[in-house]
């Protein structure tokens, strides 16, 4: 399968927004794209401040979390920051049960996500 | 795995260890559910389910062996959906899976799968030494 971009990714001032092309992030290969696609934001642009849009996202599953701690890290350990935003009740609850939501730093939308970031 | 007389239909099919075919899966399952009125909650419950369980017991079960497959039965009524999914895998202890939620763990990939599966339906049941997964929606349910 062709890599096609999984995310759109948009500069406002010195702040990178990710924004997930897909509804469902779910499949393996949609999966390993989107982590690849987000890893080299950090790795390969050297960006700092990162905030990730889920306005598109509809269904999220486990592997997609694991590719996001992924990335919080590299993030962290690049010495910059994650923020994420727009994230749907459902998804929401997703991160909730998880507790993951302890470990983002989530907000409502993309506006608050760029509030004294 | 599943007797047919508590459902309206039943449908029994074998798969390789492919990701690719459990999606295929998934959406005969969705599409069923949809022919049968059930809720959007009740469909992303299930479908969220479904992906964690089907992965689950291709990549940790089967270990994503071409030669082992994955058996996959499911049955609908106006009522419920219920799905078995049985893997060739050696089995695992559901309680050994550290909670993903502990503070240490947050950052580990494992049993993020299962603790999802167990909020989002209404029944999660493992047997056979963890190579059998039954989950279970009921229509309307929370």
């Amino acid at each position: 399968m062709a890599a096609g971009r999984r995310i759109d990714v948009e500069e406002v001032g010195d702040v990178t927004i990710a924004t997930f092309v897909d509804k469902k992030i779910l499949d393996e290969n949609n999966i390993q794209q989107i982590g690849s696609q987000l890893f080299a934001l950090v790795e390969e642009d050297g960006r700092k401040r990162i905030i990730l849009d889920f306005s598109n996202v509809e269904y999220l599953s486990s592997a997609a979390l694991g590719k996001l701690i992924t990335m919080d890290k590299k993030v962290k350990a690049n010495s910059g920051k994650l923020r994420l935003c727009s994230i749907r009740p459902d998804i929401y609850e997703v991160f909730a049960i998880t507790k993951l939501n302890k470990l983002f730093d989530i907000k409502d939308a993309q506006e608050d996500a760029l509030q004294g970031f | 795995m599943i007797s047919a007389e508590d459902f309206d239909e039943l449908f029994d099919e074998t798969i390789p260890s492919d990701t690719a075919k459990g999606q295929e899966v998934q959406e005969r399952i969705i599409a069923l559910m949809e022919k049968y009125n059930f809720t959007e909650r009740d469909i992303f419950s299930t479908r969220l389910a479904l992906e964690e369980g089907i992965i689950n017991a291709i990549k940790h079960g089967n270990r994503m062996d071409q030669n082992k497959v994955v058996r996959i039965q499911w049955a609908i009524s106006p009522e419920k959906i219920r799905v078995v999914i049985k893997d060739e895998g050696p089995g695992f202890d559901p309680c050994d899976v550290p909670d993903p939620t502990a503070l240490e763990n947050l950052e580990r990939p494992c049993g993020r799968g299962i603790m999802l599966m167990k909020a989002f339906m209404d029944l999660i049941e493992y047997s056979e030494r963890g190579t059998i997964l039954t989950i279970e929606k009921n229509q309307g349910s929370e």
